[in-house]
């Protein structure tokens, strides 16, 4: 049986971004139901038995995140939205926020009335000036329609929601970074703990949440616990800490497709199948070389590759971050993986903060190094020096605080991994006298 | 050593001036006054003031970091450190009437988005950074517009523009160039 949309089930009709076709629809009867039937407490009950993990990148159990505000907070407690999607490859959360804000935005007040949070700010970045006003038409209708403002309908919950833009950064995605810029000050993530749930905006305890997660806990709200996790992919039997990827997907499919866009399928489907039956296939006949899995950051997989399934966890056993934001990019046969690594490269050098050194460094001379490989003065040991940085960058090695350089690393490593052969080959075409200059640095020891 | 000078001018200009004339008005200072309800700080006003100084004045200058330094109870320097970092905001220079962002990150980069910032490169005879000297256009190249699936993407001023070739861009430059004339200014 194929399977019937449900977080996108909206955006086809026609002017879906207004509260008259969203309330058609059925929106906004679960906010009245929850706010009617059910307790902040009895919400992220449910939350978390629905086994709902963020769709931002990290996979972290919603309802777990939730659960960490400390009990009986003072207040004020605050929400962030966190729409400031800059991840290469993504851009699910614009076709959320352009065609279906209603959506996000019942989300978001379920969300705050579960975490008693009084404020709610949605962090939008400056590229998306339509989802910008889109969302900010949204939140007036909202507020002339009562599911704003004091006492939403009759409770005595009240909620006031203000959109924040963003100025072009990405690491204003990372949550406390987005904190940091909420706070006008640079975005550079904090140190954790103390957790954002804990101390976080204007230090108050805060719950930072993605768009899509938001878009999700309105459905699990209106269908249910056991319908989501009836789709998707149960835990691993043997792996005690896999807490499964259940629920529906949405999947950004871009690169070199036949048909590019936001497809939704339940967690789980293979990169094959997303590229064959949503993609119509790689354009102009070609054959796929390789893929990015989830956002460049995730790192790629070869076209041997392409039956993993995209959920929380396969793609870590062909050498991935993760699923990252689920968004796959395509590249056919004749796309050099140099130019893959030198634009990666290229993206993190100009987005690292700064704040941490071998992040700051490592990508500016990652970034160096394949200039000069481009300029035809590469060296097979530049190789072995790229993934040394590689390996030696981000949390995973303990060196940095957020996880950008991780980001920046697995392309690096996993492209090195699975592409050596072509890269050596185009040193070697491109300095042919001098690609062997050199001999290559002892390695780090860490001793 | 032009940085050198630059900066000394820098210096100059954000030493206070007693007799000039404010380079934010009456209504714009109103508008940023009007978010610092939302917050609990004034400092979060900061990103909001800087948006709309620059939409307004199409630059943030150093007399206007000053200027929202006093409206914010900061120094000019805690401004100009958020407003650096950002490298989103124009200080020495106006923003053309039409900003052309293009993309070159992966997916864009991947169906000719380098080879569209060459283009315009050439055609409007300035690189990333520059505007054209009747400041109509500003170039610059952007980190993933999010438009991936209508890839090769420009976003103009607040307009996204997919799937573009350079046909498309002779076309696109000619009728901003036309509302601009329509416009009368």
């Amino acid at each position: 049986m194929p399977y019937e949309p449900v977080l996108l089930a909206n955006i086809s009709k026609k002017e879906s971004y207004t509260l008259r076709v969203y309330e058609a629809g059925g929106g906004y009867r679960g906010l009245r139901r929850v706010l009617k039937e059910l307790s902040p407490r009895d919400v992220v009950e449910m939350i978390t038995a629905s086994g709902l993990r963020g769709r931002g990148g990290a996979a972290f159990p919603t309802g777990v995140k939730w659960s960490f505000l400390p009990k009986d907070h003072p207040g004020p407690i605050y929400f962030c939205v966190n729409a400031d999607e800059s991840e290469p490859g993504t851009f699910v959360n614009r076709i959320q926020m352009e065609f279906d804000p209603h959506q996000v935005l019942e989300g978001a007040i379920i969300s705050c009335y579960a975490t008693r949070a009084s404020k709610a700010f949605i962090y939008i970045r400056y590229e998306y000036p339509l989802c910008y006003r889109r969302m900010q038409a949204a939140v007036n209708e909202c507020y002339a329609a009562g599911y704003l403002g004091k006492n939403i309908l009759g409770s005595n919950f009240s909620l006031d929601v203000y959109l924040y833009r963003g100025a072009g950064v990405y690491i204003c995605g990372e949550e406390t970074g987005l904190i940091e810029s909420i706070e006008g000050r640079r975005a550079w993530p904090r140190i954790k703990p103390p957790f954002p749930a804990v101390e976080g905006l204007f230090r108050k305890p805060t719950i930072v949440n993605n768009v899509e997660t938001l878009a999700c806990v309105k459905q699990i709200v209106d269908r249910g616990v056991a319908w989501f996790r009836s789709l998707g992919v149960p835990p691993e039997p043997n792996n005690p800490r896999d807490p499964g990827s259940f629920g529906p997907k949405l999947f950004g499919l871009s690169g070199h497709v036949n048909r590019p866009g936001c497809y939704e399928a339940p967690l789980g489907i293979t990169v094959r199948r997303l590229v064959e039956h949503y993609g119509g296939g790689v354009w102009q006949g070609r054959k796929a070389k390789a893929a990015v899995v989830g956002g460049l950051s995730t790192g790629v997989i070869s076209e041997a590759e392409f039956d993993t399934p995209l959920d929380f966890s396969a793609p870590q056993r062909v050498g991935c971050l993760g699923l990252g934001t689920g968004c796959v990019v395509v590249l056919d046969e004749t796309f050099p993986m140099i130019d893959f690594l030198y634009n990666s490269c290229r993206f993190f050098a100009h987005e690292s903060c700064g704040q941490c050194t071998p992040c700051r460094e490592g990508t500016r001379w990652a970034l160096r190094i394949l200039e000069r490989i481009k300029a035809g003065r590469g060296r097979l040991c530049d190789l072995d020096l790229l993934m040394e940085i590689g390996l030696t960058i981000g949390i995973t090695p303990g060196t940095t605080i957020c996880g950008l350089a991780d980001g920046a690393a697995w392309p690096i490593q996993t492209t090195i991994r699975k592409f050596r052969g072509e890269l050596e080959e185009y040193i070697k075409k491109t300095n042919p006298h001098g690609y062997r200059e050199t001999k290559p640095l002892p390695a780090m020891t860490g001793d | 050593m032009s940085q050198f000078k630059e900066h000394a001018a820098d210096e100059r200009s954000l030493a206070s001036h007693p007799g000039a004339a404010p380079v934010l008005d009456g209504a714009l200072r109103r508008e940023i006054e009007a978010y610092l309800s939302r917050y609990p700080t004034k400092r979060a006003a900061l990103l909001p003031a800087l948006h709309l100084v620059q939409e307004r004045l199409r630059q943030v200058s150093p007399a206007a970091v000053r200027e929202i330094a006093c409206l914010l109870d900061l120094s000019p320097a805690q401004v100009q450190d958020t407003l650096g970092f950002y490298g989103f905001f124009k200080q020495h220079e106006r923003l053309g009437r039409f900003c052309l962002r293009v993309c070159r990150s992966l997916s864009c980069a991947a169906r000719g988005g380098e080879d569209l910032l060459e283009y315009l490169c050439r055609k409007l005879d300035i690189r990333p950074g520059q505007t054209t000297a009747d400041g109509l256009f500003t170039l610059e190249f952007a980190e993933c517009l999010g438009a991936c699936d209508m890839a090769p993407a420009i976003l103009v001023n607040d307009t996204l523009h997919g799937n573009m070739t350079k046909e498309k861009i002779d076309d696109l430059l000619k009728s901003l160039a036309a509302e601009k004339d329509a416009a009368g200014t």
